[in-house]
């Protein structure tokens, strides 16, 4: 047995450092789970918490933060019927040109536009959020550790800064942002929007709908992957029972 | 050992063949080919490296055909397949989850090599045709990975092209000779998609040497020993194409769960996020298949002899057949050496587990003793072992231990 004693030996050595290894503490808090209408095999977007959402970035976030890669023809996922998704296309102007005479001009939405960004440009969106730069929100929930989790702790946890914590000048205390410091100030307040089917506006549920909102945009295709997959897995599942069967058959032929 | 060449009934086929017999080919490797009875379901491992990658290559040429490989373009092409493209998410989500998937199944066959000596002779040509391809695969992965262009795309070219840089003299010429510009750019990023393109049809050219390699000493088995005689084999087909079925059915499960289910659990949120050379992410992590070589390149403290252990760690394996003195390939009769090798496949995970985190505190030190681990297993044990150990007796033959001992697994 004394072959034995190297490796345990070195099994233990490995071990005793391991424990001794505690994960550095991050700084930032931890995010709690909420639950998710869309998480799960089986999970689809909530249409009321979806349509809730996009009223909330459109009245909210949309001072600041682009959406670039939504059309107004990809809002039809939230329930719109298309007459709807024409006349809210309609309420923008967008630009577009050169025309015949070589001059650009804005015209009313369509549905096959990208929502307009609120700012022309990333210099013109610094200069007015005093030097940082409003991410696109697209893909913000795929982009984050914790995704929708974190989205939502982030939108909900502005607090006053504790009396040891010195802030950034422009800065605002979220203990869930890189070092406890965010340049967006608190975005969501009570009764910030009237939604239109009379849920009442508190800040958890529009953080809830807003991130359920994001969540849908940086996967507009999560339903359809989850359906496929549900076939695909059943699909699956039979052939290897089958394939099983086949291959026991096969074999026995050779022991006979 | 043969089991009756290929003889067509059908006069085309026949006339065909005759002229160019790669139907008699065909039939050779995937029919009549003499296994040995006693495979495993570890030997499943070896075609389904050849699905994953032909999953590849499919679904690659496919994507090639939406995606954009210029640097202001790329992020929203990837975006435009993903949302715009009819099953777009499924073809890029089953690339992204199929390199993950090709590189399981290539360590696990390695490490099956490793376990029952599939490397020893006569198979040093086979197994360093095999360590060519998995050298092949780390290079096609890599530039892969930066395709899309988002941040981890961006720091992960811009980390592993400088290792270059640790090349005395020439280094830092080399390295903008890699990037075709004076930093990561969309010169990089170009030639990395036409490479990217191209080695895996080298590979696939490397695939037909390694079978046709493993086609002259015939497959190794779990008892390490050569067959004896025709009641040793059978052929291929019926019983290891239905066995392969079976193991790709089963593996199908695996990936279409990550595929549908778990899509970017794999991945770096990182990546959602377009290229930015202004701004480094805190901590820069590849895929996790280069996570132990990662930890290895980061536990020596001068770049260049990390650089130099990072790829001796795979170099070193073409001398293995060498460094190993046991004569007995299958662990199974070789006590001492079967601990060591689990030991290897745990020093390996965590390496992996050293590699996902950053290099600070107790993690520097784990790393150093890990990697340390991983040549001395490699450089002496290895080569004592095989000096040292008593195998156990071997069978008389694969038959009699078949037949004889339904134990056998």
């Amino acid at each position: 047995m004394t072959h034995k004693n190297p490796c345990i030996a070195l099994l233990i050595a490995v071990a005793l450092v391991a424990v001794g290894m505690v994960p550095a503490l991050a700084e930032e808090a931890h995010p709690e789970k909420q639950d998710w209408s869309h998480q799960g095999p089986t999970g689809t977007f909530d249409r009321g918490a979806l349509q809730r959402g996009f009223q909330v970035y459109r009245e909210v976030c949309s001072a600041c933060h682009d959406l670039k890669y939504i059309t107004f023809r990809n809002l039809g996922d939230l329930g719109y019927s298309k007459a709807e998704i024409a006349a809210l296309a309609a309420e923008y102007e967008v630009a577009d040109g050169p025309n015949d005479d070589g001059d650009m001009f804005t015209r009313p939405g369509i549905p096959s536009d990208h929502i307009p960004s609120p700012f022309a440009n990333d210099n013109a969106a610094r200069a007015s959020n005093g030097g940082a730069l409003p991410p696109d929100l697209s893909l913000i929930v795929k982009a984050r550790e914790g995704g929708e989790d974190y989205i939502y702790a982030l939108l909900t946890g502005y607090r006053d800064a504790p009396d040891d914590f010195t802030l950034g000048e422009g800065l605002n205390y979220n203990p869930y942002f890189t070092n406890s410091q965010i340049a967006m100030p608190q975005p969501l307040f009570e009764e910030a929007v009237e939604f239109a089917d009379g849920t009442g506006a508190s800040v958890e549920q529009m953080a809830h709908d807003v991130t359920t909102f994001l969540a849908w945009a940086a996967e507009p295709t999560l339903e359809a992957r989850k359906r496929l997959g549900f076939k695909v897995m059943i699909y699956l599942l039979i052939l290897v029972g089958l394939m099983y069967a086949v291959n026991r058959r096969v074999w026995k032929k050779l022991k006979q | 050992m043969s089991f009756g060449s290929f003889q067509p009934k059908n006069r085309f086929i026949k006339w065909f063949d005759g002229q160019l017999p790669i139907l008699s080919l065909m039939h050779g490797t995937v029919v009549s080919y003499p296994t040995p009875r006693n495979l495993n379901y570890w030997w499943n491992f070896g075609s389904l490296a050849g699905i994953f990658l032909t999953v590849q290559i499919i679904t690659g040429v496919i994507l090639a055909m939406h995606y954009t490989p210029e640097s202001t373009m790329a992020f929203d092409s990837v975006e435009h397949i993903m949302r715009d493209v009819n099953y777009g998410w499924l073809l890029r989500y089953m690339h992204a989850n199929g390199a993950s998937m090709f590189f399981l199944v290539v360590y696990i066959h390695i490490f099956r090599g490793l376990y029952f000596g599939s490397y020893k002779a006569p198979r040093e040509v086979l197994w360093w045709l095999g360590l060519v391809i998995l050298l092949l695969m780390m290079a096609s992965g890599f530039m892969g990975y930066v395709l899309p262009w988002g941040q981890m795309s961006f720091w992960a070219a811009k980390v592993i092209t400088n290792l270059f840089s640790a090349i005395p003299i020439v280094g830092e010429s080399v390295v903008r000779w890699l990037w075709g510009d004076f930093s990561v750019g969309n010169a990089t990023l170009n030639r990395f998609f036409s490479l990217h393109y191209l080695l895996p049809f080298l590979i696939v050219g490397v695939v037909i040497l390694h079978i046709w390699a493993l086609h002259i000493p015939g497959s190794n088995n779990p008892l390490g020993i050569d067959a004896k005689g025709p009641q040793d084999k059978i052929p291929f087909h019926p019983y290891y194409t239905a066995k392969d079925l079976f193991g790709l059915s089963v593996i199908s499960v695996v990936f279409a769960f990550f595929i549908f289910y778990a899509p970017n659990s794999l991945g770096h949120p990182d990546n959602y996020i377009p290229a930015n050379p202004l701004a480094t992410p805190p901590h820069i992590v590849p895929e996790w298949y280069y996570l132990p070589f990662y930890a290895i390149l980061r536990a020596i403290p001068d770049k260049l002899f990390g650089v130099i252990a990072m790829f001796s760690s795979i170099l070193l394996l073409f001398a293995l057949p060498w460094l190993d003195t046991s004569k007995v390939r299958s662990a199974r009769f070789r006590p001492i050496y079967k601990q060591f090798f689990w030991l290897l496949v745990i020093d390996a995970v965590v390496l992996g587990y050293v590699g996902a985190n950053p290099p600070e505190g107790a993690f520097i030190l784990i790393g150093r003793l890990a990697t340390t681990y991983y040549f001395l297993h490699f450089l002496v044990i290895v080569p004592i072992v095989g000096w040292l150990e008593k195998p156990k007796p071997l069978p008389e033959s694969i038959a009699s231990a078949v037949l004889g001992d339904k134990a056998e697994g």
